[in-house]
């Protein structure tokens, strides 16, 4: 053995003591020691957040929807905060001394050197008062933000409004990089084009040296942000259209859709009852909000895509009619007796062929066209046979986009119901049913549920004869950009383009005379309007009224979803309301004034 | 046997990428490997979170950012590693000279051809924005070289030609380095006495090479007058403890006018010699409250950072006197700050303790080599990384002068993270195959 070989040790040992004495001084630095904390405490960096300009939402035609407007809040950094004069700073803000107590320990809790909001949106008059007594209260700023406005208090329902992020949003992904405090779209527009729309915050670091004194920016204004605006949104909505949609519905319930066909682009939304968007901003946004929330006939509600319990009612014998044509189980020239031993009708010439069953909407027709359609005898048992072709015939249905979400650019869509095998064994058991048992599907009452939006779709379907695309309300992101990527897609039916033009003929003969919607004619303008009546049976009361249409006939502009609750049958209330919509918006004008004053009297919804 | 010699080695040749897992894997240190990798991927983890910022998060990933760019040097120290453990371990004892003369060669080029970058020309530009710092390079080159030399001489026989050849070996990079103004990376070359030590040089170049540390640290701390008086205080109880000592009087005073002189000399050194950002670092060091804002800076908000971490910490990425870099060069120099912040004392303890396994280990791997020049190049390696632990974690904690150097395997930056994986797997390459050595050595035998 070398003697060398035991200076090993003495290396090993200097190594060891070297780190043990390290492990000892950082225990005294970082346990024993307190001062390091405190001293970390008042190492502080004073950030100063500048918001940027939401993005402006223009209509179709460059009228301004969402403006911004000028708030003040009144921050706090509790740390230099000490004592103010608490019964000066109460009478400024009109609050009481609780209330003062419970800001400031509200901002404590948040953060005792960060700034918070100690208090929201000044009033203007507020803001003057306090602006010339805040140098006598330190550690109080003014930051200045801005809010929504809206010119129009249109539209609410689709641009929904902007609030402070909640809690739980903080700790969501989809709202990383957002702090307490900060406004998110909540609905509508300026949720589903949150991103856009934010624009990028700017932060301004100063520091603050170890006594509190300012020391300039950061790392010479390294780290600081300019805040950059968001972009600005083109609408695809008419809002004069939009205007006029309201003044028409204002004190029923229900909704209007208007479509441009050739492009999916919403022309006209509308949820009644309506309210003012400009109830959720400004100081009162709370109890405003609870107050629409419970209000009477759902104000929140966002009818045209949540309402989707509904039946489509007979509107939707123009689906049946379709794929009968396309499965090949009728002819346009086919006829059927209108036997009500099948399904009650009213009086009408019988037997009807197809364009004669659309004018008239006759029950037993559809009924028998549908029975053709689902019992097409694939098999031999009639329980399997019918549900071999509902399977079929759903599939179909789905193509039209009933069933599932359309993909519109806003928020909460829902899907609809269209009734399947599965459905029918899960309520009756397997091969416990047969056609005589689904029958009401083929007048679309039953197990169908349509949103307003998925009958005006429907209704760019058949003016398109055949294809669509998805319904957007945005037609630019920027002020020359595009839609979304998915809105340029053209989405197809199942149904042959060929088989569209006997049913377009037939929609035709329904706003002429003899017609169920002869108020509904436009002729005497050279505009024919193509439609279909509905009446959606509602358990809980009053049926609900539809009409659905496009026009003009050739080369359509416009393609509307009208849907009043409880005002009855389709053609007394809905038709003349869709065909005013369509009038307006073709013509600039509206001639038919009788028509008007018919709607505004509200008298349908008093008529048996 | 020449023949069968001849095949064998042929074998080798020929499968050179079967090597790794037929002949080094079971002969290499698992151990030291694993802790080299958890070394390295925990110094990634803290290196993104030195350079994290809440309002503008970077993924780990991103090249625009430290952590990005060090799994670059991450994976090229693996294609490294491969290579190292690939060629012919014989390779490093043949060629220790060749290298270490390349290696001052291109330190003296880089002194000739970089251009400042902050006052230290010790960068070159290899272009694409890739640089290299050749002085990181020196530590290896010299390490096998001074091995070499050692395992063909020896310290014991107090032969000065020898000790100045060997002197001369070690002195010669720092001399270049610091005429490139790379102060810190030359104190590195320090390391070096404690691998000679054991190596058989006197314990009294230690000793008093400690005693000048001590001296030149009271010279800071202690007006001269009553330093002096302590120091013939300190001397005259000696005397009285132990009368023999009166023997060696002449010595005594010898000793005394030496310590005197080198107490006048320190000032004169600290005041009029040293730059002055170098004098202020020793004078953070003995004094960083006095000027907090000042040069007290780095060391105060080192301390700052690590000392508000407490027990357990603030967490991963939670660090708050990191994210707006209170301490500068956080990725890179003072990257133990984000530990002592984010991971507390427990986390701080921990990694001291990976360190101390991990020199323990190497020396035991140094212990176990059958050649001198196997055994002192594991010791210098040892030393080297225990130097920079030494000088790196403590300047962070108030105990060392802030001297630039980094935490090996865990500061951002592809040149140190290189150098030390070169030096490590050098050794474990010779380590790998130290039973080859066994086998040769019992067939010379026969």
């Amino acid at each position: 053995m070398d003697y060398l070989e035991n200076r090993k040790y003495v290396i090993q040992t200097i190594f060891l003591v070297v780190g043990i004495v390290f492990a000892i001084r950082l225990f005294y630095i970082q346990v024993v020691d307190s001062s390091y904390k405190q001293a970390a405490e008042t190492n502080a960096i004073k950030t100063i957040v500048q918001y940027p300009f939401r993005g402006l939402i223009y209509d179709r035609n460059g009228q301004l929807l969402v403006q911004n407007t000028p708030v003040y809040d009144l921050m706090i950094v509790p740390k230099e905060a000490k004592s103010p004069d608490s019964l000066r700073l109460c009478s400024l803000l009109n609050i009481t001394i609780e209330d003062l107590r419970e800001r400031i320990k509200k901002a404590k809790a948040y953060s005792y050197v960060k700034p918070s909001i100690f208090y929201q949106k000044l009033s203007t008059e507020e803001f003057g008062h306090i602006q010339d007594n805040l140098i006598d209260f330190p550690g109080f700023y003014i930051n200045a933000r801005t809010a929504r406005g809206y010119p129009h208090q249109s539209l609410a329902h689709a641009l929904g409004y902007i609030a402070e992020i909640s809690p739980r949003e903080l700790e969501d992904t989809t709202y990383k990089g957002y702090r307490p405090g900060d406004y998110i779209g909540k609905s509508g527009i300026e949720q589903a084009y949150e991103k856009y729309l934010m624009g990028r915050r700017g932060v301004k670091y100063k520091m603050v040296n170890v006594r509190g004194i300012e020391k300039g920016s950061f790392k010479d204004g390294a780290y600081d942000t300019l805040a950059i605006a968001g972009q600005n949104l083109i609408s695809t909505i008419d809002l004069d259209l939009q205007k006029y949609g309201e003044f028409l519905m204002n004190g029923a319930k229900g909704s209007i859709v208007a479509l441009e066909p050739s492009t999916g682009e919403i022309l006209t939304y509308i949820s009644s009852p309506f309210y003012d968007p400009n109830l959720l901003t400004g100081k009162e946004y709370g109890s405003n909000y609870l107050n629409l929330l419970k209000g009477q006939d759902k104000p929140m509600f966002n009818r045209p895509i949540m309402a989707s319990s509904n039946p489509p009612g007979s509107i939707f014998k123009l689906v049946q009619a379709l794929i009968a044509l396309e499965e090949g189980v009728i002819t346009p020239a086919t006829q059927f007796y209108c036997n009500r031993a099948l399904v009650n009708c009213h009086n009408h010439n019988s037997p009807l062929d197809l364009y004669g069953a659309i004018q008239q909407s006759c029950n037993p027709y559809f009924y028998q066209t549908y029975r053709a359609l689902v019992n097409q005898g694939k098999s031999r048992n009639t329980f399997k046979d019918t549900s071999i072709g509902l399977a079929e015939w759903r599939e179909q249905v789905l193509s039209f986009g009933f069933g599932q979400k359309l993909g519109i650019d806003l928020p909460n869509e829902k899907k609809g119901i269209v009734a399947s095998p599965e459905l029918y064994d899960k309520i009756y058991g397997k091969n416990r049913w047969k056609f005589s048992t689904i029958y009401s599907l083929s007048i679309g009452q039953g197990e169908l549920g349509v949103t307003p939006l998925q009958m005006a779709n429907f209704m760019a379907i058949v003016a398109n004869k055949g294809y669509y695309y998805m319904p957007h309300i945005i037609r630019s992101i920027g002020e020359d950009g595009e839609p979304l990527p998915e809105y340029r897609v053209q989405n197809k039916t199942t149904v042959n383009p060929k088989h569209y033009i006997p049913v377009i003929e037939g929609m035709a003969a329904v706003a002429r005379r003899g017609g169920t919607a002869a108020i509904a004619n436009l002729e005497h303008l050279g505009i024919t309007i193509c439609g279909k009546t509905g009446t959606a049976q509602n358990p809980q009361g009053k049926d609900h009224a539809v009409f659905v249409a496009f026009a003009p006939k050739e080369d359509p502009k416009i393609a509307i979803a009208v849907y009043v609750e409880n005002a009855g049958w389709g053609g007394s209330s809905a038709a003349p309301i869709a065909s005013l919509m369509i009038e307006k918006y073709l013509t600039d004008s509206v001639s038919r004034k009788k028509v008007e004053e018919w709607v505004l009297s509200r008298e349908y919804l008093n008529m048996k | 046997m020449a023949v069968e010699q001849g095949v064998s080695k042929y074998k080798i040749a020929t499968r050179s990428s079967k090597r790794i897992s037929r002949r080094i894997a079971p002969n290499l240190d698992w151990l030291t490997v694993f802790l080299y990798f958890l070394l390295v991927s925990l110094g990634w983890m803290n290196i993104y979170a030195a350079v994290y910022s809440p309002d503008n998060v970077v993924n780990i990933f991103s090249f625009d950012i430290n952590s990005g760019k060090q799994l670059v040097w991450i994976g090229t120290s693996l294609v490294l590693i491969l290579v190292l453990l690939v060629v012919d371990y014989k390779i490093y004892e043949h060629l220790a000279y060749p290298i270490y003369g390349f290696v001052i060669l291109l330190l003296l080029f880089t002194l000739a051809v970089a251009s400042p970058i902050a006052g230290s020309r010790s960068w070159l530009d290899l272009g694409g924005g890739v640089r290299l710092q050749p002085a990181e390079l020196a530590k290896f080159a010299t390490a096998l070289a001074a091995s070499k030399f050692l395992s063909t001489s020896n310290l014991r026989q107090q032969q000065w030609k020898d000790h100045m050849i060997l002197a001369a070996i070690t002195l010669l990079p720092p001399a270049i380095i610091i005429l490139q103004n790379e102060t810190g990376s030359a104190l590195v070359f320090a390391a070096f006495v404690i691998a000679y030590f054991r190596e058989g040089m006197s314990p009294l170049i230690l000793v008093i090479g400690g005693v000048s540390a001590f001296i030149f640290i009271m010279t800071l701390l202690v007006p001269k007058l009553y330093l002096i008086i302590g120091i013939v205080v300190l001397m005259v109880l000696a005397v009285w403890l132990d009368y023999r000592l009166m023997r060696r009087l002449k010595m005594m005073a010898a000793l005394l006018l030496l310590i005197v002189g080198m107490v006048f000399s320190v000032d004169y050194f600290v005041n009029d010699v040293l730059q002055p950002h170098q004098q202020n670092r020793i004078r953070a060091l003995i004094n960083p409250e006095a000027d907090p804002l000042g040069f007290g800076w780095n060391v105060t908000q080192s301390k700052i950072a690590i000392g508000s971490g407490g027990f357990f910490g603030k967490g991963f990425l939670e660090g708050t006197q990191t994210k707006f870099d209170f301490v500068p060069e956080q990725s890179t120099d003072f990257i133990f700050c984000t530990i002592g912040e984010e991971h507390g004392w427990i986390g701080s303890t921990l990694l001291i303790a990976l360190f101390m396994v991990l020199l323990i280990r190497i020396v035991y791997i140094a212990e176990r080599q059958k050649s001198v020049f196997g055994r002192t190049y594991g010791y210098c390696v040892a030393s080297i990384i225990f130097f920079h632990f030494l000088v790196n974690v403590g300047m962070t904690i108030g105990l060392a002068p802030v001297v630039g150097i980094p935490l090996p395997f865990f500061s951002y930056g592809g040149s140190s993270l290189w150098s030390f994986t070169i030096l490590l797997f050098i050794l474990l390459a010779i380590d790998a195959y130290r039973t080859q050595e066994l086998v040769r050595s019992n067939k010379m035998n026969r």
